[in-house]
């Protein structure tokens, strides 16, 4: 049994790393950004953020450093919709996930492939945007901080395939990266990943509490000990209600999708 | 342990999606060793009758059985292998990750070399399945269907696209399997196919077996069948052509 899993992983891995549509998408886009808004923004604000000489336990941390975290989330989130969200919707589309539900293969062992290959792309991505932030973001933190955030990250996107399978269970094989766009796009502005949460406009600072991506950036962003919005627990408590109100809708919609008329 | 019978049964079989009716009564037995072909037109109820066999939707009444186990059932899922009309397995894989892969779900699944051979896949083992041809892509979808070294194939429309070097080659793969003892239930729209593969042909149209027999038994009845397909082509002619 642990054999089903561990082939189903593997093979899981080599069919996304070599698509190049998702390397491109999951690995480049969010380093791009970075490059931009991290790092080539974050110099000149950094020395703006010196001369107002920001003090107290919970200041606002270096650009760099902040937008380490919610790109990271952004990252994370991109590994996961397209990993799983597409994944599902064209393999489902396709019939392939149909011959694997007629053969002896655990249900299970085709989610947690698509689980685990997910975060180890989301984790790929954390850790080249560690590497720019440290190389050339100077961002400076102790150890223990960085593995923090890195775990955080990580964790923070189990809510994400949650969303990824409703999505794949929803959308058509053709349209699934436009339905994954349309979501995660302004999700992720909405949220607060692109711009810190302090600069969006004053309606969406209302409206982001509503967001998963929301409350995983706010976690991400406590780690660092910058100012959040509320509290940790609630916001770990919004990303656990959203988990299950994901994983309750993908159920539904797998359930309806299996009673499609034959002939 | 269920004594020697059917390899698979359909006892009273119907389904209805909401209003509609897809099977309306359907018997249908296939004993060890045995090809049995289901011929029908399209909309006759012949995918519906595989997926239920298959343990992917339920019958509305009646009992399936797969070796006297559940379709849906793990022992079932261990004993059968099947090829689906619109399976299009991820194209940046190769063959063999492929078959090794659905190989690795069974307990006594055929040794790699051996799937490759029944398959006829030898040489294009490291290709993409991206980068086949039709018939080469049909025939990794086949050793999918044999990898686990099942007792019963279900071939849902397996020749459906292919030119007519493939789908005689593919004859050829199922002809072997039959001879090494599997057992097999074959849907086909196509009169000269069930004809050249199955020792039994069951005709089903409207949710109901309309005759069963051997080849030549239902050939003498041949010219019902024949009329059937004309009627459907003619309905979707006049159909496009109110379109355009």
């Amino acid at each position: 049994m642990p054999h089903i899993y561990w082939m189903e992983i593997k093979t899981e891995f080599l069919k996304l790393a070599r698509m190049r549509a998702y390397t491109i998408f999951t690995v480049l886009f969010p380093l791009m950004f970075y490059c931009f808004f991290g790092l080539a923004m974050g110099q000149q604000s950094m020395a703006q953020q010196e001369s107002m000489g920001q003090q107290g336990p919970n200041r606002m941390p270096p650009i760099a450093m902040y937008l380490l975290a919610t790109y990271g989330v952004f990252g994370v989130i991109g590994a996961t919709l397209y990993g799983f969200g597409i994944g599902v919707a064209v393999e489902r589309g396709l019939g392939w996930l149909e011959l694997k539900r007629a053969s002896p293969m655990p249900a299970g062992a085709y989610l947690a492939a698509k689980g685990v290959v997910s975060l180890f792309f989301g984790a790929l991505v954390v850790a080249l945007l560690f590497t720019l932030g440290a190389v050339f973001g100077d961002v400076r933190m102790p150890p223990v901080q960085w593995l923090e955030l890195g775990a955080t990250l990580i964790a923070g996107a189990i809510p994400f395939c949650a969303l990824g399978l409703a999505i794949g269970n929803f959308a058509g094989p053709n349209s699934a990266s436009a339905v994954v766009n349309t979501i995660y796009m302004p999700m992720a502005f909405c949220g607060g990943l692109w711009i810190p949460y302090d600069f969006l406009p004053h309606g969406l600072q209302h409206f982001a509490p509503l967001l998963p991506t929301f409350h995983f950036a706010q976690l991400a962003l406590a780690v660092l000990h910058a100012p959040i919005q509320g509290s940790v627990g609630t916001h770990l408590e919004a990303l656990v209600a959203y988990t299950l109100l994901f994983s309750g809708l993908a159920w539904i919609l797998q359930a309806r999708g299996r009673e499609k008329m034959y002939g | 342990m269920p004594v020697a019978g059917p390899v698979a049964e359909l006892r009273c079989i119907t389904k209805s999606y909401g209003a509609i009716a897809a099977l309306r009564g359907i018997h249908l037995s296939i004993e060890p060793g045995e090809l049995v072909a289901l011929l029908g037109p399209n909309g006759a109820g012949k995918t519906t009758a595989v997926r239920i066999l298959l343990g992917l939707t339920p019958a509305t009444s009646g009992q399936a059985a797969i070796f006297g186990h559940p379709p849906a059932s793990r022992e079932a899922r261990l004993r059968r292998g099947a090829q689906l009309q619109v399976a299009k397995v991820p194209e940046t894989l190769r063959v063999r990750e492929h078959i090794e892969l659905f190989s690795s779900y069974y307990e006594h699944p055929l040794p790699f070399a051996e799937t490759i051979a029944a398959a006829g896949l030898a040489g294009i083992e490291n290709r993409l399945f991206g980068d086949l041809s039709g018939g080469q892509r049909q025939r990794v979808l086949f050793a999918l269907a044999i990898c686990g070294n099942p007792g019963l194939l279900l071939l849902d429309e397996p020749t459906v696209g292919l030119d007519v070097e493939a789908r005689r080659g593919l004859w050829t793969r199922i002809r072997e399997y039959v001879a090494r003892g599997g057992s097999v239930l074959l849907t086909t729209h196509y009169l000269d196919e069930a004809d050249a593969l199955a020792n039994r042909i069951a005709v089903i149209n409207h949710g109901r077996i309309a005759a069963e027999g051997t080849p030549a038994e239902i050939k003498e009845r041949g010219a019902a069948i024949g009329l059937e397909d004309a009627f459907l082509a003619i309905m979707k002619e006049s159909s496009l052509q109110e379109v355009a």
